[in-house]
């Protein structure tokens, strides 16, 4: 930019002098190289301020800005006289007058040699989410280490889940060195302790760089006050760092985005060339499916291709007529990915609700949406000593391995040879917020040897020798609001009637099946999921199921919804005020938990999230349970179960 | 074997694959067309993302009926000239109420115009998803925004509570009423912009080359008064000056710059001198400090 600035034209020539600069100008762009970094590190150690003066120093700050950061620096800054540069990025009022950074920012700027995005991500504990999300489109990371506190918790943690994201290049920023007299003991002291503990971190390059952000030195320009360092700048290293892009060399892999069907006589497959190449007349194989057929057209709005590389948006349209759809991906015949239905992953956790394992989630890759199960937790990693602990949940920003098992094959890479199809985030079912990102480490070979038998006496026949449809009859309720009473008297009456039935009682289970199991939250989760288990295959057996469990969270109920068939999951909710359950306290169980004896008591001090979702609503109040009893078998008689 | 992608090239392929996921993902996705520089390159790059076929999605524009009139004019020149399906809103309680930003000034006009006629339009077509032309380095709060910015049922944008994007995986996932703002421009730079124009010969208002347009000199900015409803205030006169425009919005509210620029070169050659950001010529974002992030959790765009 600075090229033109320094030779303003005169009004006369400017027309074909302008011309022939721009057109200069735009083929110099036009080729510049580019490079995606973060900066990330503890609070308070200059992150914002050293983008600041990345901006100011390649002169990427206008007028105006100059001016509105001057009078903002005067009212918020926490640099006294002197312009404060954070508040350049710090971009939400929240941020200004709490002087942190509370979410990533996206900054651009370019240098006669290349074209950077930055994001600036913040040192809280609470916003790491933020910081994976900076980190998670970068090549490079600027961990920022105030010389005067050295490493903290927050460098290891974002070293690590830097690591994590794949991120193999490093710039160690030790800022703020004028607070530490420029002392190269300090600086050497620092990097010493940065290198042993990321020493299995795999990255490629680490760089340590002296510098002082607010002054400038080391940054742009060469330190006056360190005659000791020999090192680059950092603006020096940034232009010339060689980030390995082999993206375009790995194996095909063409996502699925969109299928284009304009008119009978089109199919193209649009997406992204996430990795490798495609070219005319390639052999392609439809991953999930294993069938293959050869490239006919690459197709664009600016004329068809030959060849398109990793990076690439185009539509592909094939040979043959082959089922593709989003989703799917279209590969390289003598390199496959994996087809899996279950897996291994590290996972990072972005929510308040904590993981747990059993829990049902959304999984999404770049194009494919499956519901997913967490089947184990197989540890948690101490972002401090790196050590792997057992644990039974997940809590925000914490980092841990699991099993994941999907409800269909989905097609993937390990993340560490392919970080466009390795990667996933996990959404909350019912909030529909992001609660985990993870990266997949390999598949599990269990899901390819284990097929589920498919028997010649199935659950149709089954159901049809007994006269009825099969059925689980899922009671959820407050405790004594009345659910195995009613349960009780529709079993006897069904029974009487000669259908085949089986009730699963929640203290009954807990007598032997989930002896093992306690009321946490997690064990809570997992008592519903084997009962879930128990009866999908009793319904599998052709059996009406009565299932009595208080079952207060939605998140439970849907998973054995899911795990079930279409239309076999009748929820039945027992409505019974709260209070008139209390006044019933058949076990005592209300009194002891008012009085704090028993703990973790739906309705008391734990909610009981209302079913939104139930087939059958009993609302109890005066109605006695054979009244009740009539309303469901009506019910089921309507829509012929029995 | 190939060259890697240019600039250029990347950005572009990263907006075709916002706008297939968008398609692929929403029931009623709509794009809001304001008719300036920014929408002219997002209307090219959906003609792209979907070619043969014409992009899956009807094009918006809220009018606040002041807007200059060679917009309009474009406007419905694109939508003939490109076929696409156009709608057009306007708040006629506003309208009603005479509202205008000579009498109600900026912050009000503004409001009832672009912010709350933007949050009807949105409702009575129950549109899920919106794709917007902002860009990152257009404004600080900007800067902090994900490319799926998610929107409650009041169309509110909650800025320390956004869900993490990682990687190119976007949740898309709403609940009935709420909705995703979706800026497929988010990390294009105005140089970007106006590199691109040129090299696509992208079609844009004239009003952004330089030509001899009648403007008034008020509060330091140049303001072309477009036709009768601008009033002139003794003291004041209409010149013909040499101007031209580096964003366009509502005329009483948008600043010209004088200029010889009469070709696109020419454009890019002064923005590479120019020591302005180009929301410098928006009354808008001067209001108060933070304004263009109250607008946003207000349902502005």
């Amino acid at each position: 930019m600075s090229v033109l600035a320094s030779a303003p034209l005169k009004d006369e020539e400017r027309n074909a002098a302008a011309a022939d600069a721009v057109a200069a100008f735009l083929a110099e762009q036009e080729s510049k190289s580019f490079l995606r970094f973060l900066t990330c590190g503890s609070v308070d150690d200059g992150k914002s301020t050293l983008i600041g003066r990345l901006l100011y120093d390649t002169k990427l700050i206008f007028e105006d800005q100059l001016a509105s950061l001057e009078n903002e620096s005067k009212k918020f800054g926490t640099t006294g006289e002197d312009i404060d540069f954070a508040l350049l990025v710090d971009g939400l009022e929240s941020e200004r007058e709490q002087g942190i950074t509370i979410d990533v920012a996206y900054r651009f700027f370019a240098t006669s040699k290349r074209k950077f995005i930055v994001a600036d991500t913040p040192g809280h504990e609470q916003y790491t989410r933020n910081m994976a999300t900076g980190a998670s489109t970068a090549d490079l990371a600027i961990v920022l280490i105030d010389a005067r506190k050295g490493v903290l918790p927050q460098t290891r943690r974002h070293s690590f889940i830097a690591s994590l994201l794949g991120i193999r290049h490093i710039v160690v920023a030790v800022n703020k060195i004028d607070l530490a007299d420029y002392d190269q003991a300090v600086f050497e002291r620092i990097v010493g302790e940065y290198r042993s503990f990321a020493a299995d971190f795999g990255f490629e390059t680490v760089t340590p760089i002296p510098m002082s952000a607010r002054y400038g030195d080391n940054v742009t320009t060469r330190s006056q006050n360190m005659d000791w360092y020999k090192g680059p700048t950092l603006l020096d290293h940034l232009e010339d760092i060689t980030v390995d892009d082999r993206v375009s060399d790995l194996p095909l892999r063409f996502p699925v985005q969109y299928v284009n069907r304009p008119h009978l006589d089109f199919r193209g497959f649009a997406g992204t060339v996430a990795s490798g190449s495609v070219a005319l007349d390639d052999e392609v194989v439809v991953a999930k499916s294993g069938k293959s057929s050869r490239v006919s057209r690459i197709v664009t709005m600016d004329g068809d291709l030959e060849a398109a590389q990793a990076g690439q948006a185009v539509t592909l349209v094939l040979e043959d007529e082959i089922e593709v759809s989003r989703g799917n991906m279209l590969v390289a015949p003598e390199a496959r990915p994996h087809v899996a239905d279950q897996f291994e992953a590290d996972i990072v956790w972005f929510d308040e609700q904590p993981l747990m394992p059993g829990r049902s989630y959304i999984l999404r890759t770049e194009t494919d949406q499956i519901s997913a199960n967490v089947t184990a937790l197989k540890h948690k990693v101490d972002v401090n000593t790196f050590a792997e602990e057992a644990a039974r949940h997940l809590d925000l920003n914490e980092v841990g391995v699991i099993n994941i098992a999907t409800q269909s094959d989905l097609a993937f890479d390990p993340y560490a040879a392919n970080r466009s199809t390795g990667a996933f985030v996990l959404i909350d079912r019912v909030t529909n917020a992001t609660v985990g990102a993870g990266m997949i480490n390999f598949a599990l070979r269990r899901a390819d040897n284990i097929h589920w038998q498919a028997l010649d006496v199935n659950k149709a026949s089954r159901a049809e020798a007994k006269g009825q449809k099969p059925a689980v009859l899922w009671f959820t309720g407050l405790s004594g609001s009345g659910k195995s009473t009613v349960a009780n008297i529709l079993e006897k009456r069904l029974h009487a009637k000669g259908k085949h039935t089986y009730t699963l009682d929640g203290d009954n289970v807990r007598h032997g099946l989930n002896r093992d199991l306690g009321f946490t939250a997690e064990d809570r989760v997992e008592n519903i999921r084997r009962v879930g288990e128990v009866a999908k295959l009793m319904s599998d057996a052709g059996l009406i199921v009565l299932c009595s469990f208080i079952s207060p969270f939605r998140a439970e109920r849907r998973m054995v919804r899911d795990m079930l068939d279409a239309g076999e999951m009748i929820t039945i909710w027992v409505d019974t005020p709260i209070e008139e359950c209390a006044r019933r306290d058949p076990k005592g169980l209300y009194k002891k938990a008012y009085s704090g004896e028993i703990k973790n008591f739906t309705g008391v001090d734990s909610p009981f999230e209302l079913p939104e979702r139930a087939e059958i609503h009993l609302k109890a109040g005066d109605r006695t349970p054979e009244e009740m009893a009539d309303e469901i078998e009506a019910w089921m008689a309507e829509r012929g179960y029995i | 074997m190939n060259a890697p992608l240019s600039h250029l090239q990347r950005l572009e392929a990263e907006s075709i694959h916002i706008f297939r996921e968008v398609a692929a993902s929403f029931d009623n996705p709509v794009m809001l067309y304001s008719v300036g520089k920014d929408s002219s390159v997002m209307l090219h790059l959906a003609l792209k993302a979907f070619y043969p076929a014409p992009p899956p999605f009807p094009f918006l524009h809220v009018d606040t009926t002041w807007k200059f009139r060679e917009m309009i004019e474009f406007r419905d020149r694109m939508a003939r000239e490109k076929g696409f399906d156009l709608l057009v809103h306007t708040n006629e309680e506003a309208r009603a109420d005479g509202v205008g930003p000579f009498t109600h000034g900026s912050s009000v006009h503004t409001h009832l115009y672009k912010t709350v006629g933007l949050r009807q339009a949105l409702d009575k077509y129950g549109f899920d998803a919106a794709f917007g032309g902002a860009r990152r380095d257009e404004e600080k709060s900007r800067a902090k925004e994900r490319i799926f910015s998610f929107r409650n049922a009041s169309h509110g944008w909650d800025p320390k509570n956004q869900r993490p994007e990682m990687w190119n995986i976007y949740n898309t996932r709403v609940a009935k009423g709420e909705s995703i703002r979706v800026f497929p421009l988010s990390n294009w730079t105005e140089l970007d912009i106006w590199q691109y124009i040129l090299q696509e010969e992208i079609p844009i208002v004239p009003l952004y080359f330089a030509k001899a347009r009648p403007v008034v000199e008020r509060d330091g900015t140049l303001i072309m008064r477009d036709d009768e409803r601008m009033e002139i205030a003794a003291g004041e006169k209409i010149e013909d000056r040499m101007v031209r425009f580096r964003t366009l919005g509502c005329y009483p509210l948008t600043g010209a710059i004088e200029s010889e620029a009469d070709t696109l070169e020419g454009i890019v050659a002064e923005m590479l001198i120019a020591r302005t950001s180009e929301r410098q010529g928006r009354m808008i974002d001067k209001d108060e400090a933070g304004s263009m992030e109250k607008k946003k959790r207000e349902g502005y765009f």
